[in-house]
Parts: structure tokens; sequence; C-alpha cells
């Protein structure tokens, strides 16, 4: 993917959360954001998901910009998946239904077809079995390949996760992180949103570091995380790495 | 026969509340809350100095038979009507547009906070007939589903708020549209909320529509009234016409138990 964004700004009413955010990257596959919490990494990756708009600055996801008006965003939407920290299932639908919801209601697929999309590929994530189930008699981590299930679906464009094992326990933050790597190694476009240094050091191409709403540093892994060439990325590493 | 025993036919201890009692020990409670209310109406009744007269009511049987089949025509009609008017003020709260915002709140607190009596006495004599409008039932049955319009809103705007904002944020992120998330996300979360609150509105609804007398609809009350009246005699008329609101009534409670039963699921 490539992905630009120039001078992006964002706060919450007194609160600046990105202040003239840049990025320019080219033929990137993975990118991943870390950074002190309320550094601004999960603001950037809603903007880039069209879950929230811009104050002002421009933001072009391989050379079309992203046009923050509801309609544009509405479809920028539909065309990539996105998965958060928790909650992203619908709790009153199984998990086939969860997948099968936008595959029928928004990309108009015969109720028949979405559910053989979705066979597949609960098949895939060794999730068959649990098609039936509703979230709540799924374990965190279940829950979470669900979403990313139905997230890969409708063959997105790009895929955005959102501190996605936050909310997990280490063994289940290990089989949704395998299948986050899967999704890479297949060769598409993720950015996440993480506090797993491993994790990141292993998927990501470019990592960008986000501390008081703005890029410290952007690069390799091996140059942000093995050799910080700034004071701040230095101190948060220094803090992460302590415990 | 131990003790322990007879205890577990009447006594659940706190860490198996949860289950479900065996259908004998249950209708032997059943029993004993229905002896207990025998005893008091029988006590009631034989303090009562009262000559009963069932003869005479009964022979005016078809006055009955008529108000109770109107008052359900009435109940049916005002029911689906106030379901409409509720959900219509419960979407406008939460409109964009926010005249349409406030007039819903101005709907809702002018008609929860004014006695039903006065909105029909004056929905008629004053509004309908300043349009030359004398049809009765109609403007009973529109001020009855105002009425309860109000605060089925209120029901329907506490479900709709009770969703969690994680879960439009889903329906945002993958791409549904307003209209597609109150319809697949929004309402099927909330209707299991709703449903005792909205039960207990709609059988109020049926006994409210009794004040529709005073404009002198003939539903059942007013009916009562006229066989009490006629035959001079008080409790052989009100005594038929609370059981003929509790045959309205008892179907609506055990309708959305059911549906209560059928939309459940965990959280």
């Amino acid at each position: 993917m490539k992905l630009r964004a120039t001078n992006l700004c964002k706060s919450f009413g007194q609160q600046i959360v990105l202040k003239n955010v840049n990025i320019d990257l080219d033929n990137v596959h993975t990118l991943a954001l870390i950074g002190p919490s309320g550094g601004g990494k999960s603001t950037l990756l809603r903007i880039i998901a069209g879950l929230e708009k811009p104050d002002s600055g421009t933001l072009y996801l391989n050379d079309r910009e992203i046009i923050f008006r509801e309609t544009e965003l509405m479809a920028h939407r539909r065309s990539v998946g996105t998965v958060f920290q928790a909650f992203n299932l619908f709790p009153h639908l199984t998990a086939l239904q969860n997948i099968t919801l936008p595959l029928e209601k928004v990309h108009q697929y015969k109720a028949a077809e979405a559910r053989q999309v979705a066979e597949i590929i609960l098949e895939r994530f060794g999730l068959s079995e649990h098609g039936h189930k509703p979230p709540a008699q799924l374990s965190g981590g279940q829950r979470q390949r669900v979403a990313i299930a139905r997230a890969i679906s409708i063959k997105p464009k790009l895929l955005l996760f959102d501190e996605p094992t936050s909310a997990l326990d280490p063994e289940m933050t290990a089989e949704v992180l395998e299948v986050i790597e899967e999704l890479r190694e297949e060769g598409r476009d993720l950015v996440l949103v993480t506090h797993q240094m491993g994790f990141a050091h292993r998927v990501a191409d470019q990592i960008g570091l986000l501390s008081s709403g703005q890029i410290v540093e952007c690069g390799p892994p091996e140059q942000v995380l093995d050799h910080p060439q700034s004071e701040t990325t230095r101190q948060f590493l220094a803090k992460i790495l302590k415990y | 026969m131990s003790l322990r025993t007879v205890r577990s036919w009447f006594w659940i201890s706190s860490d198996e509340r949860g289950r479900p009692v065996p259908w004998q020990i249950a209708c032997l409670n059943w029993a004993v809350a229905f002896f207990l209310l025998a005893l008091l109406c029988f006590f009631s009744f034989s303090q009562l100095r009262y000559n009963w007269n069932w003869d005479t009511v009964g022979g005016y049987s078809n006055f009955f038979w008529r108000g109770w089949w109107n008052t359900l025509k009435i109940s049916i009609l005002a029911l689906v009507l106030s379901t409409f008017i509720g959900l219509v003020a419960a979407l406008a709260s939460k409109s964009g547009l926010l005249a349409l915002r406030a007039m819903s709140r101005l709907y809702v607190e002018l008609v929860r906070g004014t006695p039903l009596l006065v909105q029909i006495t004056f929905a008629f004599y004053v509004i309908a007939d300043a349009f030359h409008f004398q049809d009765r039932f109609t403007v009973g049955l529109l001020t009855l589903s105002l009425f309860s319009g109000a605060f089925i809103s209120e029901i329907i705007r506490g479900g709709i708020e009770s969703v969690g904002i994680s879960q439009l944020e889903s329906a945002r992120a993958i791409g549904l549209t307003r209209f597609q998330t109150y319809r697949y996300v929004i309402f099927p979360q909330a209707i299991r909320l709703i449903l005792p609150a909205l039960a207990g509105m709609f059988a109020n609804l049926i006994k409210d529509s009794s004040l529709l007398s005073v404009i002198s609809i003939e539903e059942f009350t007013w009916n009562a009234q006229q066989v009490s009246a006629l035959t001079y005699s008080n409790f052989e008329c009100y005594l038929p016409l609370a059981a003929g609101y509790l045959i309205l009534t008892l179907p609506i409670t055990l309708w959305t138990q059911w549906l209560e039963k059928r939309t459940r699921y965990e959280t």
C-alpha cells in the first residue's frame, strides 16, 4: 500500500490529539503504530479507517484522496476491514450471522452465497464448529478471530487493527497474533496499533512511533526498535521493556 | 416426613434461586397464593351488608358483551397506533433536526405530565369541536393513542440508548447505513430490554380506555355504568367489569413473556 498523510490535525475539544502528522510511505505491507497511551495512534488509525474526520490535513491511500464527507467515508469504510479492541461482534447474532450481515446488507450477496463465504472463512480459522454460537459462548480469542473473519470476508483493500489483543490473556493473544501474521504472509495490507513490541518487530515493514500527537520516528523495525534515533523513542522503549 | 422436606416445598435457599422450580411445587405455592386471596375476599364480602341482584343485571348481559367488544376494538387499534406514535417520537428525539427533537420532548412532557381525563375532554370539546369534527370514537382513539404513545416513546428511547456505543461503532465500521443500524443492530438488542415495560404499558392502555366513557364512547365501562344506573346495582356491574379487563390484559402479559423468552440471548 501507499500511504501519504499531510499535516493531519485533530483535537477533541481542548485536547489536541494529532498535530501536523506527516507520513509518506510507499510499498509498505504492514505498518505498526506504537507509542505511549494518548499519543494519538488510535486516532490516526481511526482516521485511516474512515471513522473519524481530521480537523485539517489530507490523506491519500494508494494515490486516492480520502474525502472526509459522510457519503464518501461510508464507501471508504465499506472497502476496508476494521477490528477493534473488544466488543466487535453483535451479541444477538451467531458467529456466522455476524459475518453474513455485512455481506448481505452492505455488499449485496445473496443469503446462500454469504453463508458459503462465511463458512469457508470460519473453516479456515478453525472455527467451523462455532459458527452457530453467539459471541457470549466463545472465548475472547475466538471472538477476535470471528471479528477478523468478518473483516476479511468483504475482501478489503486494507485491514486495520486497533489494539486487537489488549483485552485478551496471553494465550489468546497468541492465537490472534498468529492469524494476523498469516494475513500478512498472504500479502495483505495491514495497519495495526499494538503494544506487542516483539510482534510489531516481526510483522511490520514500517513502524511509526506517535507521541504527543506527532510522529516521532518512522522507519523499519530494525531502525526504530533496535537503533532508535530520538530520545522519546528511547525513553518509551526503556519504559516498556523494563517489565 | 422430615421438616426439611416440608420446608423444601415452600422455600428455596439463596444459592438455588436461579434454577427452575418443579411444577408440582409451583402449583402448590400458586394454590397457597390463591387461597390467601380468596380468604381476604371471602372475609370482606361476608362483612358487607348487600343485597346481591345478579338476576336483574344478568338480563343486561348484551350490554356487557357489546361494551367489551368495543373496548377490545379500541384497545387493539390504540395499541398499534400508540406503538407507531411512540416509535416515531423516539426516533424524532434522536433526530439530527433539533426542532424535531424539541417537538418530541414537548409532546412527551406535556402528555405524560397531564391527566388523561383532561386530555380526552379537551381533545373532544375544544380541539375536535373547533374543527367541527364529531366522531367520538376517532377522537377518543387518537387521544388514547397519543397518551400511551408518549410513554411508549420513552420506553423505546431508553431501549435505544441502552445499546452500547461499541455496537454502533461496529455497525459504522462494517458500513451499515443509519436505517440498517437501527434495523439489524439496535432494535433486535433493544426489544429484549423494553418488552417488560412495554407489556405493562399495553395493559395500562387497555385499562385507560375506560376513561373514554367520559365522552360517551360506548365502551366496556360506559356500558357497565349504564347497567348500573338502570338496575340500581353496583358490585354486580363492577365485578364483571374487572374480570372483563383482566381477560384482555392477561394475554398481553403472557404474549410478552413468550416474546421475552424468544428474544433472549446471553451477553
